[in-house]
């Protein structure tokens, strides 16, 4: 105390600082280098390391892709132009792309995946850019029977009548729900599945012995390459996210049956491989369905792939609905907004954002899996490729393949990544 | 105990000609009994709110005030007695729970509002949705609410952008969207720092004088004092004394009471 006393406490500025630039070693590119590359001599070490390796596989690889070769027919022909360089053999790519892309899919009907393909950016726009008008979503409704028939063609009755289904069980819901809300969830469940399994069939035929319209039928086993990574794909992320947040939910109810039946379907698909489902989609089911049903193997692939992403995403969304603090269900429940607007309009909102690295991660894993299929026999591109190679114009070929079906994946999740980085962002309210 | 220390400068003179507390009974308890588990939480609550009333409820920490609030919003199910709101009896039934829900307003001490909404979206939320208001008049209400909370410049941004005692108003605004008859507090400014204890207690005087009734739990003497017509002292699960304001103050009766204001007006 004294200390500070004995001096005069007094001061007044006589000349004003101007503003100086700030010393050449804190500005620009060597202010950088020196912060992030050089900072001691550990990071020195680990910089020139780095280096080295970037040199190694440049000096490795360079020569090889920069001798490519895009036009030949086959493998030889590759190596006589090359006449004994290094060289990547592209021309298979050039060659069999549209295998790889369509499978054996009727080239003369290509344009339909790829019809498919841009209604779906058309149908997933609205969902994923939330500034769109949202008539739009209407049509990302209807999408899914669109693209069935786009794909499969047939009788054009088939989705209609499909997509009657869900009108039949939102008319029941909506009958029923007046009197008993909980009667009319079930009800919303049950007439549908009612409609498909005893009235759809005979409906479809019927309408379609009146008037045969419809796309030329292409049967499942020709679907293959990209187009059948995509379709198991993209159907399995669309259903497994609401179906993961039905059994998020049913795992967290009040009522002990649907919690159980949640929890054991959830612990029980996490508890088997992917792969064990695959096969029991193969081979088991045809055991398990009544006797003359032949159920498509796709779709059989689907529904497993769905329900395997459903268990994890459950998971995931139960993370996201435990991180919100019980004073929003209080708030909600106090306001007098009943379970379902408080779920949809409160609680999911926040649980899902809160989730979306993990949902996103699931979204991505499902999409590389769907490769999985090719050990039960169906010709993803990597099943493909095994085909492509077993021809005697390309046997040897394995790098220039993987690099385009590596490519091709990593553009889709890159994709998918990137946009929930932007989702991230854009619903970022806690401004921390 | 004469000079009751007034907190946080209620300094301006209340209006009271609005403040009549009527014959007409708006919530009726009635031998109202709770347990978490085995651990009985309240005992034999009687109790009767007219119209009109401000009632402040007050009692050491887990004595059972928050639960007893909860309780008359259903937000805690009690598992004895009776307790009819409005006339509506709060059963399993849901219609009656939601009826009762949609004119009962709460307040929480942690605010609770919806983050990913902004302050009109998380005002106009509930009459949307659970009045049917459409969007245009919705808005024309809330913005009508966070003016009188005097806060509608910031009805476009979100709940985390503002401080505490805002976010507190925005709270009581976003109840009175959906009108309600009935306005619960609990501990509505314990979460906050001091500086901003006023705007919030001053929100709910306005709302007192325009003749609300309303149930506070907190411990904000100076509000009671001006403002209730009744104090009610809990402990242990039990009413153990209820008084008017000056009576309850000046000349409490048990003892517990007594020790209670002792501690918490810091002689
Ligand atoms: N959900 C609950 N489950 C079990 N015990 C609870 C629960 N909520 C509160 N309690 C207990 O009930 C008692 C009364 O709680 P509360 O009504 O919050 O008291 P107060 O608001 O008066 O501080 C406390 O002992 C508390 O621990
Ligand atoms: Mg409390």
């Amino acid at each position: 105390m004294s200390n500070i006393e004995s001096h005069t406490i007094a001061y007044v500025r006589g000349t004003m600082i101007p503003e100086q630039d700030p010393p050449i070693t804190e500005t620009g590119a060597i202010k950088w280098l020196r912060e992030n590359l050089f900072s001691g001599w550990f990071n020195t070490l680990l910089t020139i390391l780095s280096l080295l390796i970037i040199w190694w596989s440049v000096a490795a690889i360079g020569p090889w892709l920069w001798n490519m070769v895009w036009n030949a027919g086959s493998l030889r022909e590759c190596r006589e132009i090359l006449a004994g360089a290094e060289g990547a053999c592209f021309a298979v790519i050039n060659d069999r792309w549209h295998q790889l892309l369509f499978g054996f899919y009727p080239p003369a009907l290509y344009w339909r995946p790829v019809l498919a393909l841009i209604l779906l950016f058309v149908a997933l726009a609205p969902v994923l850019f939330p500034d769109l008008p949202r008539k739009l979503l209407w049509f990302s409704a209807v999408y899914p029977f669109v693209a069935y028939h786009l794909l499969w063609g047939g009788s054009v009755w088939l989705p209609i009548v499909a997509l009657l289904g869900f009108v039949a069980g939102y008319v029941a819901w909506r009958l029923i729900h007046r009197m008993s809300p909980l009667a009319s969830v079930f009800a919303a469940v049950i007439v549908p599945v009612l409609w498909w399994v005893i009235l759809a069939a005979p409906l479809n035929s019927f309408l379609y012995s009146g008037l045969p319209w419809g796309l030329d039928f292409v049967r499942s086993d020709r679907f293959g390459g990209f187009l059948i990574s995509l379709v198991i794909g993209i159907t399995g992320i669309s259903i497994s996210l609401p179906l993961g947040i039905l059994l998020a939910l049913g795992r967290q109810s009040d009522m002990v049956f649907v919690k159980s039946v949640c929890v054991v379907f959830i612990e029980f698909i996490r508890g088997v491989p992917l792969i064990t489902l695959l096969f029991t989609a193969s081979l088991l089911l045809n055991y398990f369905l009544p006797p003359g049903t032949s159920f498509d193997l796709i779709l059989r692939v689907i529904i497993m792939v769905t329900l395997f992403a459903a268990a994890y995403m459950a998971e995931v969304i139960r993370g996201g609905l435990a991180a919100l603090p019980r004073g929003q269900y209080e708030a909600a429940d106090a306001l007098g907004l009943d379970y379902w607007k408080a779920q949809r309009l409160i609680i999911m909102p926040q649980a899902l954002k809160i989730s979306i690295p993990g949902i996103v991660n699931t979204f991505i894993g499902l999409f590389k899996d769907t490769t999985l299929v090719v050990f039960i026999g169906l010709l993803d591109p990597i099943g493909l490729s095994n085909a492509i190679r077993a021809s005697t114009d390309w046997q040897g070929v394995y790098w220039e393949l993987f690099i385009f079906i590596g490519l091709l994946f990593f553009v889709f999740c890159f994709g998918i990544s990137r946009y929930s980085m932007y989702l991230e962002r854009r619903l970022k309210t806690d401004h921390k | 105990m004469t000079d009751l220390q007034i907190d946080h400068g209620i300094d301006r003179k209340i209006d009271t000609s609005q403040m009549k507390v009527t014959s007409e009974v708006a919530i009726q308890i009635t031998d109202m009994n709770k347990w978490f588990g085995a651990f009985h939480v309240l005992r034999d609550i009687n109790m009767t709110v007219n119209r009109g009333e401000r009632i402040v409820i007050c009692g050491p920490s887990g004595s059972g005030k928050s639960t007893l609030i909860r309780c008359i919003n259903r937000l805690e199910e009690h598992q004895a007695g009776q307790i009819i709101v409005d006339g509506t009896e709060l059963t399993s039934d849901l219609k009656n729970i939601d009826k009762v829900r949609s004119e009962v307003g709460m307040v929480f001490q942690h605010f609770n509002l919806f983050p990913h909404l902004t302050i009109l979206e998380n005002c106009t939320l509930a009459p949307i949705w659970v009045r049917k208001v459409p969007k245009k008049e919705a808005d024309e209400i809330a913005m009508h609410f966070l003016e009188k909370v005097k806060i509608p410049e910031q009805a476009l941004k979100y709940p985390g952008q503002l401080s505490g005692g805002q976010q507190q108003r925005v709270a009581i605004a976003r109840s009175l969207c959906m009108r309600p008859r009935i306005m619960l507090f609990d501990e509505p400014t314990s979460a906050l720092d001091p500086e901003m204890i006023k705007e919030v207690l001053d929100t709910m005087i306005q709302l007192a004088e325009e003749g609300m009734t309303m149930i506070c739990v907190t411990h904000e003497m100076g509000f009671a004092q001006a403002v209730a017509n009744r104090v009610i002292f809990m402990d242990q699960g039990q009413i153990v004394e209820q008084n008017e304001p000056r009576e309850f103050f000046n000349n409490p009766r048990s003892d517990r009471t007594k020790l209670f204001l002792s501690q918490i007006l810091g002689h």
